[in-house]
């Protein structure tokens, strides 16, 4: 591996120090001539307060024009994936909640779901468990368009917006604490179920929120959809139609904003969605604005989603009744966080020796999954979220892919930036919703 | 990396004869890449069973009838593609899914037939990521290509395999323009070479990175980090628990 290029280094009393200096910076501006060319390199990110988190954008300006537009990515690449081939399948769930930062109900649903496909008991998921999961789900895509809005609001000049869309965000993170320990990183939703019950102090506050929200709905467009500095900057902004999506991959919000009512909820459903009523709202234009009337349209219909999943809770077992897949521990919400709960416990420690062999053997060896690779693909805030998982035969993955939609859909930037204004750039990269964590893995 | 011998002067415990079981669940730490991580020798398996010895069945052609829309798929590839016999190695149906093993180097005329016919209309290219079967495959790279018909709700997978020694297949970019950061993608973590594809560099991976990552011959972590002249041991060279 050579430095050189990225630090130097020489030694001292106290041994070697590196100095990091600008990377490849100088190189890529080697090539331009600033005084006499007209145009300019501009290199934004990785750390800049509108990237949503560290995207690098290499732009080439001919005044305010971007004549050429380029991502790097791949700052926040953790190597999930690797991770996963060295952890039992139940452990992969702590994992891939960790890839979508936003969407962290949708990450661990897709990888249950397909760990259920390779083990072959994708039916045998009970059907509270199930409601659960839509439930989640839908809380979360509400939770996520609401960081969507806020951060986008930000980013185009209108502070408040970010403000309240961040204190309703709050709401739903409380209530995903009272439900699984955590406000984020759950690992909640597990290989045959969910880890634990919901409590009905949860539903109470699932209650309020719907009973809170549509006002707060109202309040955001009040405040942004007549307002003209906001219709200015994202009408007609960063055009992609149905050809150019559907080629460059996008899905999601961002292909409806173009027309095509393509959601997976509704197309190739999963979860048992197509037993619920809602609408897949869609917007014939095709820029910011379009994708901005989605994302607040789909706050509603997901608002529908949560009531109705409310409604359909009845109770029931929220595990597979399979003793040699179902996680042994009754587990419970205490002071710390989610754990096993005090009775399971004194079983296992005072009363049933085979108990805790059971125990002691599916939480150290875990499961076995039969060989084979499925595809399973789930429809999240941001599109296609895919994951393709291969077994082959033991006791951890042998391959999980993420089909992540934030990396996928970034490819649109160039396509929405190129030719348009610079101020441009952030209002289409924003309304492409990419979340790093998810893309870089 | 690790392919020195353990040198941290910890103990190794003889391997009792037959106790390699090539147990799956033992693959990715006794891989050439090291021993797991804290100095874990064996599986990890504590069910008492980690001697047996599994046998890995080989992936085996599906007889038809395959239900569903699979055989109407077959068909109209086959129809709509002269050279189908050549390049189709075996079409497998397992848990709902159908996954067609293409020769790699007619991958993209595939593709491109899947896009154009009327009867197959393949429109969104999903997903296309790397596997490696090391051990398991002499074509030990698989590149896995997930298909979506927007037209007839419909997915497929495609499958090519290729050697480390000649990782080469072509590009599905020009077809599925797509497929540009997800090729880029699996040859960083595989180093799975696609001919024709416009700018194929690293994607995730710092530029000048050595070694492809998600290999099963590359190990988790190991990577020396280095601090003020102090060199951070790799996980699985830092300590024993025996």
């Amino acid at each position: 591996m050579t430095t050189s290029n990225y630090a130097s280094e020489r030694e001292t009393d106290e041994g070697r120090v590196f100095t990091v200096t600008g990377g490849d910076w100088d190189t890529i501006v080697a090539g331009t001539d600033p005084i006499n060319d007209e145009r300019i390199v501009v290199n934004m990110g990785p750390q800049h307060p509108s990237t949503h988190g560290v995207l690098r954008l290499i732009l080439e300006l001919e005044g305010e024009t971007v004549r050429e537009a380029r991502s790097v990515v791949g700052y926040l690449h953790t190597g999930i994936e690797k991770n996963l081939e060295y952890r039992n399948w139940v452990q992969g769930s702590t994992f891939v909640t960790r890839m979508d930062y936003l969407a962290p109900i949708f990450n661990e649903t897709a990888y249950a779901l397909a760990v259920e496909k390779l083990l072959g008991i994708t039916d045998d998921v009970t059907e509270r468990a199930t409601t659960i999961r839509v439930l989640m789900m839908e809380l979360n895509r509400i939770s996520s368009h609401l960081v969507w809005l806020a951060t986008t609001g930000m980013e185009l000049g209108a502070i408040s917006i970010m403000l309240y869309g961040f204190r309703e965000r709050e709401y739903i993170l409380d209530i995903f604490e009272t439900i699984t320990g955590l406000r984020m990183n759950h690992a909640y939703v597990r290989p045959g179920g969910v880890a634990q019950d919901v409590p009905d102090e949860a539903i109470v506050k699932i209650r309020e929120f719907l009973k809170m929200m549509p006002k707060k709905l109202k309040e955001y467009e009040d405040l942004l959809s007549g307002q003209p500095i906001w219709t200015e900057r994202t009408k007609n902004v960063a055009v992609l139609d149905v050809t150019g999506c559907v080629a460059l991959g996008i899905t999601g919000p961002v292909l409806r904003s173009a027309g095509l009512a393509w959601d997976l909820r509704k197309t190739m459903p999963y979860c048992g969605y197509e037993t619920y009523e809602f609408d897949v709202p869609t917007h014939p234009d095709g820029d910011v604005w379009g994708r901005y009337q989605v994302r607040l349209a789909e706050i509603r219909e997901s608002m529908k989603l949560v009531e109705q999943a409310l409604d359909r809770l009845r109770p029931g077992p929220v595990m597979v009744a399979d003793r040699k897949i179902a996680w042994p521990a009754q587990l419970a919400i205490g002071v710390d966080g989610m754990g096993n709960s005090l009775e399971h416990v004194a079983k296992i420690m005072g009363q049933s020796m085979e108990s805790l062999i059971h125990h002691f053997k599916l939480v150290t060896e875990g499961f076995r999954v039969p060989p084979g690779q499925v595809y399973v693909a789930i429809e999240a805030p941001r599109g296609e979220l895919g994951v393709h998982a291969v077994s082959d035969g033991g006791t951890r993955p042998y391959r999980v892919h993420y089909r992540e939609p934030s990396f996928v859909n970034l490819q649109a930037l160039p396509a929405m930036a190129e030719g348009g204004l610079i101020a441009d750039v952030i209002a289409g990269g924003a309304s492409l919703d990419p979340v790093m964590g998810g893309c870089d893995r | 990396m690790s392919d020195k011998p353990n040198d941290g002067g910890v103990p190794v415990p003889v391997v009792p004869a037959g106790a390699t079981s090539g147990a799956p669940a033992e693959l990715p730490p006794a891989s050439p890449a090291g021993r797991g991580m804290f100095g874990n020798h064996g599986t990890g398996d504590v069910s008492g069973y980690g001697g047996l010895v599994r046998q890995r069945q080989p992936i085996e052609e599906t007889p038809r009838p395959y239900g569903g829309y699979f055989d109407e798929v077959r068909d109209a590839l086959e129809e709509a593609y002269p050279a189908f016999g050549d390049a189709i190695e075996k079409v497998v149906v397992d848990r709902g899914e159908l996954t067609l093993h293409v020769r790699p180097e007619r991958i993209a005329e595939v593709c491109q037939v899947m896009r154009d016919d009327l009867a197959l209309r393949f429109e969104l290219c999903s997903s296309v990521s790397g596997a490696d079967y090391l051990g398991a495959d002499e074509r030990r790279l698989h590149v896995i290509y997930l298909l979506t018909s927007m037209t007839y709700r419909r997915r497929v997978r495609l499958e090519a395999a290729v050697s480390v020694e000649a990782p080469h297949l072509p590009s599905v970019t020009a077809v599925y323009p797509t497929a540009d950061w997800q090729e880029r993608e699996a040859y960083d973590m595989f180093g799975i070479v696609f001919d024709g594809h416009p700018n194929l560099t690293r994607i995730l991976m710092p530029d000048d990175w050595e070694g492809h990552p998600q290999r099963k011959d590359y190990p988790l972590g190991g990577v020396p980090v280095e601090y003020k002249g102090a060199e951070i041991q790799p996980p699985d060279k830092r300590r024993s628990y025996q």
